[in-house]
């Protein structure tokens, strides 16, 4: 168990990395939600490990290596995972496409958090390019669910639930 | 033990509450802004991430000056020792400037010029909020950085330091759309407040009216207003005008001097705030004085002392200050 976790933490520090990663100036506004979608892989992999406590201390830490308002990055982690969490063993028995869909809305719902916030301190951003993360993410979740997966049972033993 | 069913309201519950302290951390952050201690609690776990991402674009600058052959590191070095010498000269005029302005102003009884500490920062090559205008600095609160410190480069005022964590600060550029910067036209002395727009190549002044005195080309420089940025430093030239009838304010539009999105390094500014005059033992009484003013008077008080010393000069123009501590 120790080991498959050790994982899941190198993977979450993975994907703090490739959030903070500059990229060309192109490419910033399509970058996916690599911190939610680890999340969400991990709180649908071990839910009683995993929870809103985590994805807040998560959103926490996005937000200070982003610069926003602190608990901005926070409070849409937290509801996005809570979704997640409590309907979790609906979200392993669905199709990977029907995920993808569900988590669609879910990160629709959190850029609009972000963006509401961002909106009532008066710099609200002027383009549609502002959702573009929800659909790069959206687009990504499926190879990042198998990629996730297949490094989680290589590095355990016991074999999580079988879906 | 893995429960099959977990306790549903239990999370519920802590959802809610964890909800409740983001909408309060927001809430304080943002209207009394004293989370700087949480911040920079949490950017101590962040910063070995951010070091980290930096360290391959460092080692490229490393690679490239290790691998860079012998000549051209010469040719460098020619280049620069020429530049050094330009500069020397101008420098030396600059230095004579200098020395006469601060004789004359001590002559008027003018408080010295402010001068500054400076120190070099590299930017940590992190993305942050693709929407603000923000850089993040290798240099932090245990170098004295402190928040609102301006930060320039070769060329121009870049911005000020929002968050101090201990290691690393983060910058706001001028270009930010929250950011507002008390500038001056240096042909004129018009002064006008420079917003940023959200675009690295664009500052905007609002609220200037049809008639004022500005064109195209004209030079914006700190006016030093507001405390935060030292004077007369250069920040953007203007690029349009555009006085479109009916409007209640002209459009203008100006470019940062500074090379925002290329510098590699920037320069932190400390001002040494300048203590009241001190003129010559002799006049001990007329310093307490002065200074007392200085401390409590209002812009009146000080106006009037310095016309006053004004008036007198051109008289007395070769006579030390004990004169004019007799006269007054």
């Amino acid at each position: 168990m120790s080991k498959t976790l050790r994982v899941g933490l190198i993977t979450v520090i993975a994907a703090f990395m490739l959030a903070i990663m500059p990229l060309p100036d192109w490419a910033v506004e399509f970058r996916p939600d690599w911190v939610t979608l680890v999340l969400i892989y991990w709180v649908l992999a071990f839910p009683s490990y995993i929870g809103v406590g985590m994805a807040w201390l998560a959103g926490l830490l996005l937000d200070v290596s982003y610069g926003t308002l602190i608990g901005q990055h926070a409070i849409g982690m937290v509801l996005v995972i809570y979704v997640v969490h409590i309907q979790h063993q609906l979200l392993r028995v669905a199709s990977l496409l029907q995920q993808a869909i569900v988590i669609f809305f879910l990160l629709l719902i959190k850029q609009l958090l972000t963006l509401w916030v961002d909106g009532m301190l008066g710099r609200e951003p002027d383009n549609w390019l502002y959702f573009m993360p929800t659909i790069t993410s959206t687009i990504l979740w499926p190879w990042l669910y198998l990629i996730l997966r297949d490094l989680q049972r290589k590095f355990s033993k016991v074999k999580p639930y079988q879906y | 033990m893995q429960t099959l069913f977990i306790r549903g309201p239990a999370v519920t519950i802590r959802m809610v509450l964890l909800v409740i302290a983001s909408i309060t951390l927001m809430t304080v952050d943002h209207r009394w802004n004293s989370l700087e201690i949480v911040r920079s609690t949490l950017s101590s776990v962040v910063y070995p991430l951010q070091y980290t991402i930096d360290l391959p674009i460092q080692f490229y600058y490393w690679a490239d000056e290790v691998l860079s052959t012998k000549r051209t590191l010469l040719e460098k070095n020619r280049e620069f020792e020429a530049r050094h010498l330009e500069n020397r000269v101008q420098l030396q005029k600059l230095d004579i400037i200098e020395k006469e302005n601060d004789r004359l102003r001590r002559l008027l009884g003018a408080t010295p010029k402010t001068t500054e500490r400076l120190l070099i920062a590299e930017i940590i090559n992190v993305d942050v909020d693709p929407y603000r205008q923000l850089i993040v600095l290798n240099k932090g609160g245990n170098h004295d950085v402190y928040q609102g410190q301006p930060i320039i480069d070769a060329h121009g005022i870049m911005g000020q330091v929002v968050h101090v964590n201990p290691l690393s600060s983060t910058a706001m550029l001028i270009t930010d759309a929250s950011h507002a910067i008390p500038v001056q036209i240096d042909r004129t002395g018009l002064r006008a407040n420079a917003f940023g727009t959200g675009k690295i190549d664009q500052l905007e002044l609002l609220h200037l009216p049809h008639n004022a005195d500005i064109e195209t080309g004209d030079m914006l420089i700190t006016s030093g207003l507001g405390g935060v940025f030292p004077p007369n430093y250069p920040v953007a030239a203007i690029t349009r005008v555009e006085r479109t009838a009916g409007e209640p304010f002209a459009t203008i539009e100006a470019t940062p001097l500074a090379q925002l999105d290329k510098s590699r390094e920037v320069l932190l500014v400390w001002r040494n705030i300048p203590q009241p005059v001190i003129l010559h033992t002799e006049d001990n009484k007329e310093k307490a004085a002065s200074s007392e003013t200085e401390a409590t008077a209002t812009d009146s008080g000080t106006a009037d002392t310095t016309t006053e010393t004004d008036d007198e000069k051109p008289q007395e123009s070769n006579k030390p200050a004990a004169e004019e501590d007799n006269s007054e």
